[in-house]
């Protein structure tokens, strides 16, 4: 019971980085692997804002939102349009924007260390609260509980609003929305910046009750990736399951075997997707 | 067989007989840049071997090239092997390791191959430490061997060599051929009846071969091995870097890369030691924006603008 209950816990702030990645590499077609870095760039102002001024990162989360949104939005415009545009094919354009967001997540760690090179360690509602017979820190309470917010308005915001609506309509063809009159270059920003905003705020969350520090963001990435992949690209829905899935494997592993594992846990799942179902879960094999 | 296309092969001899005299000549502190340079071309140039026709981006040359360091020293101090014999087990076991990555991963599409590797070397070595913790006791693994500096120079060129000559050979054989056509077109590859899964398999063993072997090599020089130290992911994009700066669709591209990108990195780690990753950073930008082909790609543009 403790190990579904903290993994689930653990899976509802991992479901937020996922549905970051999925919207950024479903929707814009940018594989983000500065996603991680974006992570640990919220948590490390999370963590700056709380031992300068003692602010609750649960303030300091809407300020990471803003500029998350305002940053990934630049990113998309002044970075990434331009490898959109170059790029003949979708192969091309994966190639190149992983290799393009590869050098910003190294840039991005680089300034991570120059402002702080040691753990982001801060106490913030590090205090045991009991819930269904376990006991878990109410801190990771609270992170899955806006978790589970914002990833509900998310998900409203896609399936019954239009620019959810035109978001979800690229994600399937990026031509076809062209022609029904979708600006496609718009919705591919806006879903590409508010991947980011997702995913500075999940790094806010994660920073209340996992230590970080400059140079994790990677790790996180690949997660993040590998649940994407297992959900099925694009699909939201497969990301929040796959993700708890995630959660609960990794709490298991670490519970039982060794937290060192974590890792090569996440590592045993995405072989096992890309042996039996590397379409995801929930997805349809391609025709 | 015409003269021209032995060209090359007469053209290696003299350079490669030239850079073993090297050593006579420097030693210390250029002796060891030099070691980096012939370490970061063989590497760089497998690299491009593969990922150069399949454009497929290999972020394992790290996790390899610490397979092969940490399979030495756990040879050496765990099961008091000699240094040969784990010279010989170690790409062995990197190359059995590749062709399972490679048979899981290289059937997909590009992206899920890219974040396989991405974690790989981390996820080694999270098992590695593991494993040591656990089973066979957090002792030290040294590596001590007579060899010195120069030693591992001409034994890294003679891999250097080698890697030149196999991608030499490659490029004259059917298995190349085929990945030239299945860089072009995938699809139609498999339709003129390439196992196009296969070749790429193939060709990843070779990189997997190569970086664990140079891994092994090089492990003398660090005395003291920790899984921390040998799986180092800097490395993989280090040696991306610099066959991307150098060129990828030449066999000698990747050489033009790592010679003034390991200069310039020396001088970095010396003056700049606490930004070296955020150089790297803008490096690799400034490389994707700005010459997305190389130097040599530089180089045969303006060669074709003077023709016209």
């Amino acid at each position: 019971m403790d190990i579904v209950i903290s993994g689930l816990l653990l899976g509802g702030s991992y479901a937020l980085i996922a549905m970051g990645l999925n919207l950024q590499y479903g929707v814009a077609r940018i594989m983000n692997l500065a996603n991680g870095e974006l992570l640990v760039l919220g948590a490390l102002a999370a963590f700056w804002v709380f031992t300068t001024t003692g602010m609750s990162p649960l303030v300091t989360l809407f300020a990471v939102a803003i500029l998350g949104f305002a940053g990934s939005w630049a990113v998309y415009r002044v970075f990434l349009v331009p490898l959109v545009r170059r790029s003949a094919n979708q192969g091309q354009l994966e190639v190149d924007s992983i290799l393009a967001t590869f050098g910003m997540s190294f840039f991005l760690v680089g300034v991570m260390v120059s402002i702080h090179s040691e753990y982001f360690t801060y106490s913030f509602l590090a205090s045991p609260v009991a819930l269904l017979g376990t006991t878990v820190a109410l801190n990771r309470l609270v992170a899955f509980c806006f978790a589970v917010l914002i990833g509900g308005g998310l998900y409203l915001w896609l399936n019954r609003t239009r620019a959810g609506l035109a978001v979800r309509a690229v994600a399937v063809s990026p031509e076809a929305a062209g022609l029904v009159g979708i600006n496609v270059d718009r919705v591919s920003a806006l879903a590409f910046a508010v991947g980011g905003m997702v995913t500075g705020v999940a790094g806010v969350l994660v920073s209340t009750f996992i230590t970080l520090d400059a140079s994790v963001g990677v790790i996180f990435t690949m997660k993040a990736l590998i649940i994407v992949i297992m959900g099925g690209v694009g699909d939201i829905r497969g990301s929040i399951i796959a993700a708890l899935i995630l959660g609960m494997v990794e709490s298991a592993v670490a519970t039982l075997i060794d937290p060192g594992l974590t890792l090569a846990s996440a590592y045993l799942i995405f072989l096992l997707i890309l042996l039996f179902r590397p379409q995801g879960l929930f997805g349809r094999r391609a025709a | 067989m015409t003269q021209s296309n032995l060209l090359p092969l007469v053209l290696g001899v003299p350079i490669v007989a030239a850079a073993a005299v090297l050593p006579l000549l420097v030693d210390g502190y250029w002796l060891s840049v030099a070691v980096y340079v012939l370490m970061y071309t063989a590497l760089s140039t497998s690299w491009a071997l593969f990922s150069g026709p399949t454009r497929y981006i290999a972020l394992s040359t790290g996790a390899f090239f610490g397979v092969g360091g940490y399979l030495v020293g756990t040879g050496m101090s765990d099961y008091e092997q000699s240094y040969w014999t784990m010279l010989v087990i170690a790409p062995i076991v990197a190359t059995i390791l590749a062709a399972l990555i490679g048979l899981v991963t290289l059937r997909l599409s590009g992206v899920y191959f890219v974040i396989f590797t991405l974690g790989l070397a981390e996820m080694i070595r999270n098992l590695v430490s593991w494993v040591q913790n656990n089973f066979l006791g957090s002792r030290g693994l040294y590596v001590l061997t007579d060899l010195t500096e120069v030693h591992i120079y001409w034994m890294l060129l003679a891999i250097t060599a080698a890697v030149f000559l196999f991608g030499w050979l490659l490029g004259r054989s059917r298995l190349g051929f085929a990945l030239r056509i299945l860089g072009n077109d995938e699809q139609v590859a498999q339709h003129v009846g390439i196992d196009t899964a296969q070749a790429k398999v193939i060709l990843f063993m070779t990189t997997g071969f190569f970086a664990a072997l140079v891994g092994a090599v090089v492990a003398p020089r660090y005395y003291y091995i920790e899984p921390n130290v040998v799986f180092s992911p800097e490395l993989s994009f280090l040696v991306v870097i610099m066959a991307l700066l150098g060129g990828i669709h030449r066999l000698w591209g990747p050489l033009l890369g790592v010679i003034p990108f390991t200069l310039l990195w020396e001088v970095i780690t010396i003056y700049l030691p606490n930004a070296t990753t955020m150089a790297l950073g803008i490096a690799f930008l400034l490389i994707v924006y700005f010459i997305p082909h190389g130097v040599v790609g530089l180089a045969e543009k303006f060669l074709k603008r003077g023709e016209a």
